[in-house]
Formats: structure tokens, sequence, C-alpha cells
């Protein structure tokens, strides 16, 4: 039995879907929220170390399940594994309102000019499918300060000359300095280089009637006990369910979107959280999933003009699926670095996202959010041994004595990574599963090789008695920064949505997450997402009144 | 079903109890032979020096209670992978795993890390996770890695000695 119409389903309650909510209800639009996942509280898992977002061996709280979500990973070698969400190879996103902005590290970097413009800056490498953005940053830029002051960041961008132009400040001071930002600055000064504090959606100082950041060691991968980590959870979705005009249904498993004759959406049908299969009639659909599952829903989404999946005449949905190469360089010290102040990562050089002579992009450094124990067991030098008496004693030695930098490489797309239908595997619900695969394009390796070059010298003129490197090889990129499957263009045959994220072919459906992006920056992503949402809405309630 | 007698009611409380100590032979997913093997080995991973141990500190407990739950997958590949090591303990040294010197276990386990690939890698990788994650799980008892790293075991750091209104420590 249908349920009674709405303005518009959007699909997904992460960081794009929760801006989109709010924004609709707030233009007047009667909107429900679907979102598969459930509401979490930092006092769920609290505080476990194995069973969290960034270390989720025994389990993926944030969701979804491992019982009734697998999905199919291919290795480079064309070997097949059926994955659960709790598995590396699974490129999970958190499924639970708010999803990746619940238990994320809350960096908020906005993309530089260049990130937009990356084919007409550098050109396509062989083999890539590196493209401008059919947007620039100045397109974007309203939409940057939008989400900073209504979701609040914190930080100082000031000292960082590279960034884009801006016309407002961040409404947060940054917090107190760490020992690691106390070491590194100077260090990064003497090398000529211009330091400066991370942007991060998290409270310093109270705002948006919530407290500031408690300085606590569990922060990245876990929800916050205090509330002071800005996620659509508690920003945009509450003002948006507060508007009485957003209905929010949790444990909503979306199985496709319907099309009447002329390829205009008329319902979403979804499993409701008895399992029950439920159509939900709506003028507008807003798909924001996340770049795997978002082209996984269009894929199913078949219909007789588009027998491939909805927006796939061009078999471009699932393609470019992309994330960020991140090289780490981890330097040991004499003397005690850690001070156990959270949440740990606090400065950031972009000396190094652009501008690297004879290289495509580059990439943001910044310290690492602290090292849980069971997290620096990963970090050992590569003559050190993994385990017996050698192995203890480098860890008592060294925890407290230790620095990593590290960074997101921005990606040359492949069109050969990507998530498509796989034919035989299907979920709970019996709605086939993604199927992740192809590789990484070796010149992100090459840029994420020479990018950590310059952590290991930031590590070493910092005072590092000694450094070593790890740098991520060919392997499909993805995981929480997964972005690129549905990219946005002017030209119908070599992209999915349109500038405004509209699918090329369906006047109705919009997507507003990273599967729109084209090229993913040198930083973390969450921010743009919700910029692009804001915009994405804004456009979405223009075209309506007109 | 007959009601118990108070005697059995009593036996079965006082097993009860056995079975909270936590080294007792019995446990959820593994034989008390497997148990022990087990023990011998995380008990190289990470072995007692000033500090605790792996063993001693319950790593098995960690992995036993771990293959009852999320690592239910990884049951097979313990049992083959543990009968494997006592089947090279006797060829080796003639006796089970857990009646070895120390140095014939080191033998032992530097001999698994070359010829049971797959099996050393996921004891050891279970073995950190008991031994440097949270007690909860089973190991690291009384956050013995904890201390040995000099982390604050406390839950909420930062809560008490944090100013809320000035948004900085104080």
């Amino acid at each position: 039995m249908a349920l009674s119409p709405v303005d518009a389903v959007v699909i997904g309650a992460g960081a794009g879907g929760g801006v989109i909510a709010k924004e609709l209800a707030c233009a007047g639009m009667r909107v429900v929220l679907l979102e598969r996942g459930r509401w979490v509280t930092a006092w769920d898992d609290r505080k476990d170390d194995l069973r969290n977002q960034r270390t989720s061996v025994l389990g993926a709280p944030f969701g979804p399940d491992d019982e009734r979500n697998p999905r199919v990973a291919v290795d480079r070698r064309g070997r097949e594994l059926v994955v659960l969400p709790s598995d590396g190879a699974y490129s999970n996103n958190a499924a639970c309102v708010g999803s990746g902005t619940v238990s994320y590290g809350a960096m908020a970097w906005r993309y530089m000019a260049q990130d937009f413009r990356m084919k007409s800056i550098y050109g396509c490498p062989p083999g890539s499918t590196l493209d401008d953005w059919p947007i620039t940053y100045d397109d974007l830029e309203p939409f940057y300060e939008k989400a900073e002051w209504e979701m609040g960041v914190s930080g100082d961008v000031a000292p960082d000359p590279f960034h884009a132009p801006r016309r407002r400040g961040l409404p947060m001071p940054p917090l107190p300095p760490n020992r690691e930002y106390e070491i590194l600055k100077p260090a990064a000064l003497r090398k000529g280089w211009h330091p400066f504090d991370i942007p991060m959606l998290r409270n310093s100082v109270p705002y948006n009637g919530r407290g500031p950041c408690m300085r606590c060691r569990w922060c990245v991968g876990f929800a916050c006990e205090v509330n002071a980590k800005n996620g659509t959870q508690n920003t945009v979705i509450p003002t948006a369910l507060a508007t009485g005009l957003c209905e929010l249904r949790t444990d909503a498993m979306a199985r496709e979107i319907v099309l009447d004759a002329r390829g205009h959406a008329t319902a979403v049908t979804y499993f409701d959280a008895d399992d029950r299969l439920q159509t939900q009639p709506a003028r507008l659909v807003v798909v924001s999933a996340g770049a795997i599952e978002t082209a996984r829903l269009l894929l199913n989404s078949k219909s007789r003009l588009h027998p491939n999946g909805l927006g796939n005449r061009y078999d471009w949905v699932g393609r470019n699926l992309q994330g960020h190469a991140y090289p780490r360089a981890v330097g040991l010290f004499d003397h005690d670095t850690y001070d156990d102040v959270g949440p740990g990562a606090s400065i950031a050089i972009c000396d190094f996202n652009h501008g690297n002579p004879g290289l495509r992009g580059g990439a943001m450094l910044a310290n690492e959010f602290i090292r849980l124990p069971i997290q620096f067991t990963g970090m050992t030098p590569p003559d050190t041994p993994r385990w017996g008496r050698a192995n203890k004693d480098y860890m008592r030695q060294f925890y407290r004595r230790s620095i990593a930098v590290m960074g997101p490489v921005q990606e040359m797309p492949l069109f050969e990574a990507r998530a498509e239908l796989d034919p035989r595997v299907k979920d709970f619900w019996g709605i086939p599963v993604a199927r992740l695969s192809g590789g990484r394009h070796p010149h992100s390796v090459e840029v994420a090789r020479a990018v950590v070059e310059k952590a290991v010298e930031w590590l070493e003129e910092a005072g590092a008695i000694r450094t070593w490197t790890s740098v991520p090889g060919l392997d499909l990129s993805g995981g929480q920064h997964q972005a690129g499957t549905c990219r946005m263009g002017n030209d119908p045959r070599s992209s999915v949505v349109d500038r405004n994220c509209r699918i090329h072919e369906a006047d109705n459906i919009y997507l507003a997450d990273a599967s729109v992006h084209v090229t993913n920056g040198g930083f973390n992503p969450a921010l743009t997402i919700l910029a692009n949402a804001y915009r994405v809405a804004a456009a979405i309630v223009k075209e309506r009144r007109a | 079903m007959r009601k118990p007698s108070r005697r059995s009611f009593l036996a079965g409380a006082v097993l009860g109890t056995a079975g909270c100590r936590q080294d007792a032979g019995a446990r959820l997913a593994l034989t008390g032979g497997e148990a022990r093997a087990l023990d011998a080995i995380c008990d190289q991973l990470i072995p007692a020096d000033q500090d605790p141990g792996a063993a001693a500190t319950g790593a098995v407990v960690f992995i036993d209670r771990q293959l009852a739950g999320p690592y239910a997958r990884y049951r097979r590949a313990y049992r083959e992978g543990l009968a494997q090591a006592g089947a090279l303990s006797r060829k080796m040294f003639g006796k089970p795993l857990d009646q070895l010197a120390g140095d014939q276990r080191l033998a032992l386990v530097t001999r698994l890390e070359k010829d049971a690939r797959p099996f050393f890698e996921m004891v050891l990788a279970h073995t950190m996770q008991g031994f440097y994650g949270s007690p909860r799980h089973g190991g690291n008892r009384d956050y013995a890695s904890w201390r040995m790293l000099r982390v604050s075991a406390s839950p909420v750091r930062g809560r008490i000695q944090y100013d809320l209104r000035q948004g900085k420590g104080t």
C-alpha cells in the first residue's frame, strides 16, 4: 500500500542528505528522510577501541551490520571475496543518522580553487579520466561559508597563504595547542612553510547551544560524549525535524527509485524497520547514500528508459571510484611528544597541495589524531620485529615519543575503478550488492611518494631521531572518503549529473553526496559534501519557486 | 523436567563460580588443549619481561571470547592451525606445545611464522588486539599494557579538569 505523497524523499541521512532535508523542510517542503541505520550515541559502544569506525575488528557499530550487508570485493588479481562492513576491503561509510559525521575527526576543509580545475591545470595523465568540475570554487564559496557558520567550524586558516579567497573567517577560534603542535609549528616555520590551525567541525567554545571539545583521546572513530563534534545528526537534522515538515524514518533500506513511462521519478520503494516493502510517492527524489551505495541504488533502479540503471545510459554510474592515497611518515623522538590532549590532529600545511614539480596535485599535510595503543601496534619501523621481546620494547619506549604526519593525496580517477552490481550476491532484503573492483592510478602513488618526503623533512626538522614512511600501493581506494561514482558534468555522455547535480535525462532526481565529485581534492571531503548539498538544495528550492 | 535437588543446584553454583575464573579449563570456543597451546604461542608473541605479557593478561580469554562471537568465522582456522602447531611441536621436540621450554617455544613460533603464515598472522593480530585493546574484551587484564605505555586508563580524561565555559583546560 502506498504511503501518502510528499514533496521530496531524501535517501541517506549523512552529510549531504541531512543538509538537503533541512534546507527543503525550511523552505516549506514536506520531506521524508530515509536512513538505513539508526540513531547512535556515544554511549552505545563507549570508548571501544576494537569496535568503532576506525578500528572495526570486532564490528562496525555505526552501521551497517555485518549480518545483512555483504559486498563483493575483487582484488587486482581478480580474486573475488565476499566482505563485511567490519572488513577493510568493504570501504565502509557509516550507516546511521549523521553517517560519517558522527564519528569523523571533523576536519573541515574547503577545497582549493585549483582542485576544481585539475585537467585544465595539469592535463590528464595516461589512463585516467581526470577532468574539471563544471562548477568553480567561486560557485561553492557562499555555501562553504554557510556550512561553516550553520554547523560550526573552529580553527584559524589566516596564516595559510594558499587557500582560495573567502569572504568571512571561521566562527570559532582554534583549540589551544597540544604538544605536537608546539613541536611541529616552529619546525615548519624554519623550513619556510606556512603552518596553521586545522579547521574542524568541532566546538572550541560553546556554539549552537552545545559545549566545546573536552580534549579527550577518543575522537576520530567515535561519537563525541559531550556532543562537541558537529555532524548533521546534531545540527541540520534536528532543525529539519523541528520544522514539523520532515519525517525521519530509520531502519529504512531503499530498494529502488520508481519511474513513470516518461522517466519521471514517482516514488521510492524501501524496506521498513519490520522489513516490509513500502512505497513512498514523492515529487522529487534526492539520493545521498554515499558514493558506493548511491551508485548501487541507481544501478538497481532499472526501467524502460533506463534499462542499465538510472542515469547509466553511457555507463558512467559507479565509475571513477576514488578516495585518497594516504601516505604517512612517522618520526620517533628522544623526548615525550604525547600529552594525552585530544583530538591530537592540530596543525597543517598546504604548501604541497599544488605546484609540486612534475606532479599533478598533492595533499594537505597534518599531524595525525591521537593513536590509541592498538593503532600504534601497526606503526613499527621496517626493521623492528613485529612480535616478541623487541617489539614489546619498542612499544614501551616509543608510544609516547612518536609523531605521525600524513596527507590525503588527491587521486587521478580511473574508469575501471568502480562499484557495480554483483551478479550473484544479494543482501538480506534480496537486493543485489555492490561489487568493488579496479585499482589506483600509478600517478597517485607517485604523488604520494613525493609528498611523504615533505612529511619526513618536517619531522626531521622537528628533531625526530629516526623516521620512516608508508605509502599506499595500487589497490582500489575508497573508504570513508569514497567519491566520484556519479560525476558532475556538462556533457551527458561523460557524466551522470549536471552542474546542479540533477541526473541527466531525469528531471526530478538529484544527488547530494561525494558521488558527484569529479575529483576529490587533497583534503578530507566532508565540508565540500556539506557545502555542495547546500548549493544543490538552493537550486532545488529556486526551481520549485520558479 | 525433573526439579533440581538442592545438592545438584549447589554443584551447579560451584561450577558457575569456577567458570568465572578467567583461566579455568572450560572455554567458550576452544578446547582445554587448544587453549593451552594457544597460550604458549601468545606467550612468545608478547612475552613477559619487566611488564606482564599477553598470556598472563588474558590473551587467550580474549581470543576465545571473540571466537564465540564476532570471530566465529575464524574458528576453523584456529582449530586447524593449532592442530598443525601441535603436530609440529611433537615432531620438533617430542611433546605438546604447552610443555616446551621457553627457547623451544620461541623456535616453534619462529617456525610457524615461516611455515604457517596465514595462521601466524591471524594469531598475532588477535593477540595484539587482546593485549593492547580495552580490557572489556577479556585481554589486557588490569590495563597492563596501557600502564606499560604510560597511558592513563581513566575513561573520562579531561572531564574534571576542564572548564566548559572557557573552552580550555584549567
